[in-house]
């Protein structure tokens, strides 16, 4: 009895799979008969909103091809690139991870600059330790928060400090960009070491506080197309989107400034 | 013991069991054959793997300690009492145990941030907690304490209360009864759920980074410091990774003996 009724849940089991597995599979003919191209991109997170923007774009200019983005922190997409992630373009928000990415994943092409981006000092909309210049970050008793040394921001922080000879004590060394304006952004840091463009997104929860010295440390994006790609036409027409007119508008607009 | 009586398993079991202990086994193998061993020692006795190390050990200590010191009378209610909504509550604890960390540390930071429920209650009291090693040791406590109370309050029920009931009638206070018959008699349980606390706190991150943010020495444990060396020198995250596996291999390894006997 109790058997039986074990062998009824397993057939059960079986049969649902069976059904699934056809359902998948006329999924897959109706794609194939719609006959679309996917091109894969692989951008650093800082470009995330541009990027789908130009995505959008690039489709409705391109019948039948659906533009796929991978965004994530630059040295992941290099290493994911690096263990034969399928990318077609790959574009960087510093030249050290793109130089990782060594010649033998590039087409043997050299990768174009498209952007560039600086930091930008970010504090609470009420700006409560009343930051208003660089070297306002070191007094005495101001939460700061900026991203740790290993990761681009925070190499360009350093750079910017020692530059301008002031030593920074932060509270808190993040990983990534979005982990500092997240703590900026929640009241728990005083200020904050981000970019531009990150500022410019954040609108009204954040108040950005431009700074001179900034300019001695310019981050800039270079792109390229990924060697194997299958969709190399189709991966150099996003690219020379990128570097349009067309491309540096919408960059432009989100506060990347030229390379 | 169960294996000595002679009751074989069905020969289907084993093909499962196998590919499950292979899942879980050959990605500890992969770890081990990307360390870098001729740089090994350089890697991992590091000033900032130290201090990561170093800081992960205590604060896990420390929420262990904590653990226990709530965990076991919020066992002991949820086991040996009842009363309206208990079953509510019970679900409620036990929360943390499948809420994605980064939502306990939000949460958290919701409750004790400059800006969250009781931030000015305790900017009044002049305590700041964010960025603070205390909020790491909060953010293991939050994740970890369930650990305890499921595995301690699983022990109790299991335990019974006939010796607790005998020992009352001969006259002994509620307070004996507890130190004499129920601490011993679930100890086993007790040892295990530490221990468990203890291994969930030492891999503890997604709160800990929600919460209290990132400092050599004050805030980043060993495994914030193994995302974060992840970005630069992929060597010394595999590195430390193996070193934060053998801990946790040690920690269960110490509490095998103490399950063994339950």
């Amino acid at each position: 009895m109790l058997a039986s009724r074990f062998r009824n849940a397993i057939l059960t089991a079986l049969a649902a799979v069976v059904v699934a597995a056809s359902l998948a599979g006329c999924g897959s003919d109706k794609s194939k008969s719609a006959r679309t191209t996917t091109l894969t991109v692989y951008a650093a997170s800082s470009l995330t909103g541009t990027f789908t923007e130009l995505g959008s774009k690039f489709e409705a200019a391109h019948a039948g091809v659906k533009v796929s983005f991978s965004f994530g922190g630059s040295s992941d997409l290099v290493t994911q690139i690096e263990q034969g992630a399928p990318a077609d373009v790959f574009a960087s928000a510093d030249a050290g991870n793109m130089d990782k990415l060594t010649a033998e994943h590039l087409d043997g092409r050299t990768p174009k600059n498209f952007a560039s981006n600086t930091l930008e000092i970010v504090t609470p909309p009420d700006n409560p330790a009343h930051i208003s210049s660089f070297a306002d970050l070191a007094k005495k008793g101001v939460d700061l928060v900026i991203c740790a040394a290993e990761v681009p921001c925070g190499s360009a922080a350093q750079a910017v400090a020692s530059n301008a000879g002031i030593n920074l004590a932060p509270v808190s060394e993040e990983e990534s960009v979005k982990d500092v304006l997240a703590k900026v952004t929640s009241g728990e840091a005083d200020a904050g070491l981000v970019y531009v463009t990150d500022v410019k997104a954040a609108g009204a929860t954040v108040k950005g506080i431009t700074f001179p010295e900034a300019s001695t440390a310019v981050n800039t994006y270079p792109i390229t197309t990924v060697k194997g790609s299958k969709n190399l036409t189709l991966a150099t027409e996003f690219v020379e989107l990128v570097l349009s007119s067309t491309g540096q508008t919408v960059l432009a607009d989100a506060g990347f400034a030229q390379p | 013991m169960g294996r000595d009586r002679g009751v074989s398993l069905p020969r289907w079991v084993f093909v499962p069991a196998v590919i499950g202990a292979t899942f879980v086994v050959l990605p500890l193998i992969a770890i081990i054959t990307k360390v870098d061993w001729s740089h090994f020692g350089d890697l991992i006795t590091s000033d900032s793997s130290r201090a990561a190390l170093w800081l992960s050990l205590r604060t896990s200590a420390a929420s262990t300690v904590l653990c226990v010191a709530i965990g076991v009378p919020m066992a002991l209610v949820l086991a040996r009492t009842s009363f309206p909504g208990q079953r509510l509550l019970r679900s409620l604890v036990l929360l943390p145990l499948v809420l994605p960390p980064v939502v306990g540390g939000l949460a958290l930071l919701y409750t004790f941030g400059r800006r969250g429920l009781l931030g000015h209650v305790l900017e009044v009291m002049n305590i700041q907690i964010a960025f603070s090693t205390i909020a790491v040791v909060m953010a293991q406590t939050f994740v970890a304490l369930p650990f305890l109370v499921v595995s301690l309050e699983g022990s109790l029920r299991t335990a019974g209360h006939r010796y607790e009931v005998v020992a009352a009638t001969l006259g002994a206070s509620p307070s004996t009864v507890f130190r004499r018959i129920t601490l011993p008699l679930v100890m086993p349980g007790l040892l295990a759920g530490a221990v468990l606390s203890f291994a969930r706190a030492l891999g503890e991150f997604g709160a800990t980074i929600t919460f209290a943010g990132s400092l050599q020495g004050v805030t980043r444990t060993l495994p914030l410091e193994i995302y974060l060396q992840r970005e630069e020198d992929p060597n010394a995250a595999v590195a430390l990774s193996l070193v934060l596996v053998v801990v946790a291999v040690l920690v269960i390894g110490l509490a095998r003996p103490e399950r063994a006997r339950l």
